[in-house]
């Protein structure tokens, strides 16, 4: 936290008209009590200073006094944009240990949902990002064809963000018998809808003018922060979980890792933009091959995973999240970790911002898609 | 040429704001295609799935009786400790003393609606309802004892 003291020894040590804002922790703009210290000098900025802790729940250690099917839920408040996604990381790092043959519809269901969630969790990015930047039309444009995946998702998992879906060994519920029809209806609208998109914010000439060659950050920072996701990929750096370290079975899909060169908000953007069009081609792929079976493995009642330790990456809507799991043998987690995309993608924002304007700060942290709770936990 | 890139930019640019402009007045005209709810005017049409995840209730039949058997799963695998289950002792007819619920307490204000207790019941006793407006005014109300005054055991369960 930052003390009183340290602000006024800011001041003293420049002396030279710099100026400190702090910007949040309750800001319209930062998505979530997200509190940035900002030296400027004029309007240029000079340094920043990301504050957390204001979101803090100590998820990792509640989960050590949680079994190992009860941990699951907590983790869909961690990026509660991605729940699903979050919750599928867990269950494949305790399915590591269980030493369980996962049905092939648990499988396809799970990568379904994950899709799924990924381009809900895009389109809020886009409405919000782009309220952020003062247009307010795109905001109900996109939250149109959220409310379509939301209604899929309330209907087949029983709630709309934190769904707590997948259990260790499958998911809860069998496909509610409307999924195929929704999720087809969902596609039609989405390309029906999609050129909207364009019209609305890729082709604006202001947007391209905010965005185009602010906040850029090369591929050797990009690496060196540890950014993932459409971040890093945005500056060139391949680093999509699900082609490098395949799960489930993300290695028989045909889609393609979305790159971008530039490096800039306008190249973020891009990749996003175009990621929602790599999901919906998943989809495509699978919502009509869905196979018979069971839909949740034989599992004893008592989960106990044997000693050892356990890492599983996935790629969630803000990249690459890591559980890693340590067992004593017992019911519960010895220790539990998350790797969490938001941190990394955060500390980067102090290298891009430097030497921007203030009024640039908006572009660049929306197209670094940041989630609080899931940079504190 | 710096001229005529400056106003071929100003035209594009304001081809692209029209553009924009386009989508919008569409949609200003196109009532029909507007998806907005007017959401507590519609509140009896509202139609919720059977999944969705409101509040835990306890299904009565029109004996007043439940299926609940006080096994007590459901507290133990809530992860926030939303229930608890408190016992009495029933005198039988025939004399002896049989262990029945009292209260099967539950805590709407802890609980986060993750199902594990419906999933784990292995009588029935409890499923979802599909409330949603949970608010009130004093903390307390949020606390709910969930099988009604006088209730019994339902015959055959076990």
């Amino acid at each position: 936290m930052y003390r009183e003291t340290e602000i006024i020894k800011d001041f003293s040590t420049d002396g030279n008209g710099d100026m400190i804002i702090n910007v949040g922790p309750q800001h319209p703009a930062t998505h979530g009590v997200l509190h940035l210290v900002i030296t400027l000098n004029g309007e240029t900025i000079k340094k920043i200073e990301p504050h957390l802790g204001y979101i803090h729940r100590s998820i990792e250690k509640m989960c050590e006094s949680l079994t190992f099917r009860q941990f699951i839920y907590v983790t869909s408040r961690m990026d509660y944009l991605s729940a699903h996604i979050n919750n599928h990381a867990c269950v494949l790092c305790v399915e590591q240990g269980m030493e369980v043959e996962i049905p092939p519809r648990a499988q396809v269901i799970r990568v379904l949902m994950d899709e799924l969630t990924r381009i809900a969790s895009h389109e809020l990015w886009w409405g919000a990002m782009a309220m952020d930047l003062g247009a307010f039309t795109p905001f109900f444009h996109a939250f149109r064809e959220r409310e379509a995946i939301n209604d899929i998702m309330e209907e087949t998992c029983g709630a709309r963000l934190t769904m707590n879906y997948n259990v260790p060994g499958g998911v809860v519920n069998d496909l509610h018998p409307n999924f195929q029809k929704r999720v087809k209806e969902f596609l039609e609208l989405y390309k029906r809808k999609v050129h909207e998109y364009d019209e609305l914010l890729t082709e604006n000439v202001i947007f391209i003018n905010r965005m185009k060659g602010v906040g850029v950050l090369s591929a050797a920072d990009a690496i060196s922060y540890g950014c993932s996701g459409p971040v890093a990929r945005g500056s060139g750096v391949s680093c999509d979980v699900r082609k490098i370290y395949p799960y489930e079975i993300y290695d028989q899909l045909a889609f393609d890792e979305v790159l971008e060169t530039d490096g800039d908000s306008l190249a973020r953007y891009k990749v996003r933009v175009k990621e929602m069009n790599q999901s919906i081609k998943i989809i495509e792929q699978l919502i009509d091959n869905i196979p018979e079976g069971d839909f949740v493995a034989k599992t004893k009642n008592v989960l106990k995973l044997p000693k050892g330790e356990y890492y599983q990456r996935v790629e969630t809507a803000r990249g690459e999240l890591g559980v890693y799991i340590i067992s004593e043998g017992s019911t519960m987690p010895y220790r539990i970790k998350f790797r969490s995309p938001g941190f990394s993608n955060l500390s980067v924002l102090d290298k891009i911002a430097r030497g921007g304007k203030i009024a640039d700060l908006i572009a660049m942290m929306g197209t670094l898609d940041l989630v609080i709770p899931d940079i504190d936990r | 040429m710096s001229v005529k890139k400056y106003i071929g930019d100003a035209w594009k640019g304001a081809a692209s704001l029209l553009k924009g402009m386009r989508r919008t007045g569409y949609y200003f005209t196109h009532h029909k295609e507007i998806i907005t709810q007017q959401y507590p005017d519609n509140r009896n049409e509202l139609d919720l799935p059977e999944r969705f995840k409101g509040e835990v209730v306890m299904p009565h039949n029109e004996n007043n009786e439940h299926r609940c058997t006080g096994c007590q799963v459901c507290e133990l695998v809530c992860p926030n400790g939303s229930i608890k289950v408190i016992f009495k002792n029933d005198l039988m007819p025939d004399g002896k003393k049989k262990k029945a619920i009292d209260k099967l307490v539950y805590h709407l204000d802890m609980c986060t609606m993750c199902n594990l207790c419906v999933e784990n019941c292995p009588s029935d006793a409890i499923k979802m309802a599909q409330t949603f407006e949970h608010s009130v005014f004093d903390r307390n109300k949020l606390k709910k004892v969930l099988n009604k005054p006088d209730s019994k055991i339902m015959d055959g369960v076990e």
